[in-house]
């Protein structure tokens, strides 16, 4: 089955279907709901927004002289009288792929049209992402305490904080807004909405549960997101 | 021309992404030992060529396997793919540009500012 998805019938396939789609006076996206195409333009747009972020930060970072601080050390924590490197962002990764999964699992209960585990998966992927933005918040305290500032911080490069209180703040935001539309949607699907015959700004009619997949399509690019900053902002 | 004219612009129900089980579990086990793979390179202390390469091919590794598998993009028609996957290439041009720029930065601030 999952072989034939994006097929629509009487359209050439490949190469071929993608300029036969774009040709003219038709839907260029054949086969994806106008709510799934504009999440997707959108996540694009967001694309751009952490790229130009990542991007800004490199600027920084290898236009300085100074020398930059050592993320590995700057993010250890310390545990039963040992440092471990960068164990807390371990943890906040391993919380946000989980996530991502669970929210994975949601969207295959969605389509299986098994409205409680449906929202159950959901509730759990916000409680995860809930987590995430706690222990970014405890990290953000710890890093204020120890007296990083967006303009200096007790280590190296100034910019060091800068970059990393505006890549991990916009990204937090991300999340969180990410978790108040999980439980907008998750109500939503276990009060049964999706099951009533009527059209509402997330339900085209009884049985469409795709809000779910368009809502996984944002928590996934959360996640995505923060592989790109795991790897260029606490790893390099 | 039905799809032309099809007021709903009509969602057909096989395009519903509906995949077995075992194929997310699968991806998300993938993504677990990814992680682990990439936190290995910072807690072995690796350095140089090493540790960049590793993290470059961890990062593109989980980032495919989320966009392919969790996001379906692997079954989307190639106009959807496409006009999302190709404009980002921009970004990579642009970070070419910021390279140079911040050497350049660089060089100005060493060489007329006696920065180390």
């Amino acid at each position: 089955m999952s072989t034939t998805h994006g097929y629509v019938p009487d359209r050439p396939d490949g190469v071929e279907g993608l300029a036969a789609d774009w040709s003219a006076d038709q839907t260029a996206f054949k086969g994806v709901s106008w709510g799934k195409a504009m999440m997707w333009i959108f996540l694009l747009s967001d694309t751009f927004v952490f790229s130009i972020f990542l991007i800004a930060y490199m600027s920084a970072r290898s236009s300085t002289a100074t020398e930059w601080p050592n993320a590995s050390e700057v993010f250890a924590l310390h545990v039963g009288g040992a440092d471990l490197p960068l164990l807390l962002i371990a943890i906040m990764t391993f919380v946000l792929i989980s996530s991502s999964g669970t929210m994975a699992m949601a969207v295959n209960c969605a389509y299986a049209r098994d409205r409680r585990r449906t929202a159950a998966l959901m509730f759990l992927t916000a409680a995860l992402g809930a987590t995430f933005v706690g222990m970014q918040a405890f990290e953000w305290s710890k890093l204020i305490e120890e007296g990083v500032r967006p303009w200096g911080n007790p280590w190296g490069a100034e910019q060091f904080g800068a970059t990393f209180f505006m890549i991990t703040g916009f990204h937090g935001t991300h999340v969180t807004f990410g978790v108040i539309f999980l439980l907008i949607v998750a109500r939503k699907v276990r009060s049964g909405a999706f099951d009533r015959d009527e059209r509402s700004w997330l339900s085209r009619g009884k049985g469409d549960y795709e809000a779910v997949e368009i809502m996984g399509l944002y928590w996934h690019f959360v996640d995505l997101v923060w592989v790109f900053i795991f790897a260029f902002f606490y790893l390099w | 021309m039905a799809q032309i004219t099809d007021p709903s612009d009509g969602v057909p129900e096989q395009s519903h992404q509906a995949h077995p089980i075992k194929l997310y579990l699968t991806c998300w086990g993938f993504l677990f030992v990814l992680s682990a793979g990439s936190y290995w390179v910072d807690y072995a202390q690796l350095q140089g060529l090493l540790r960049w390469s590793l993290i470059l091919i961890f990062m593109f590794l989980k980032a495919g396997l989320i966009v392919a598998v969790f996001m379906h993009m692997a079954w989307e028609r190639l106009a959807l793919t496409y006009a999302i996957l190709l404009p980002p290439l921009a970004a990579l041009v642009f970070m070419a540009i910021m390279m140079a720029e911040s050497d350049y930065t660089l060089f100005t601030r060493t060489v007329y500012l006696g920065a180390e």
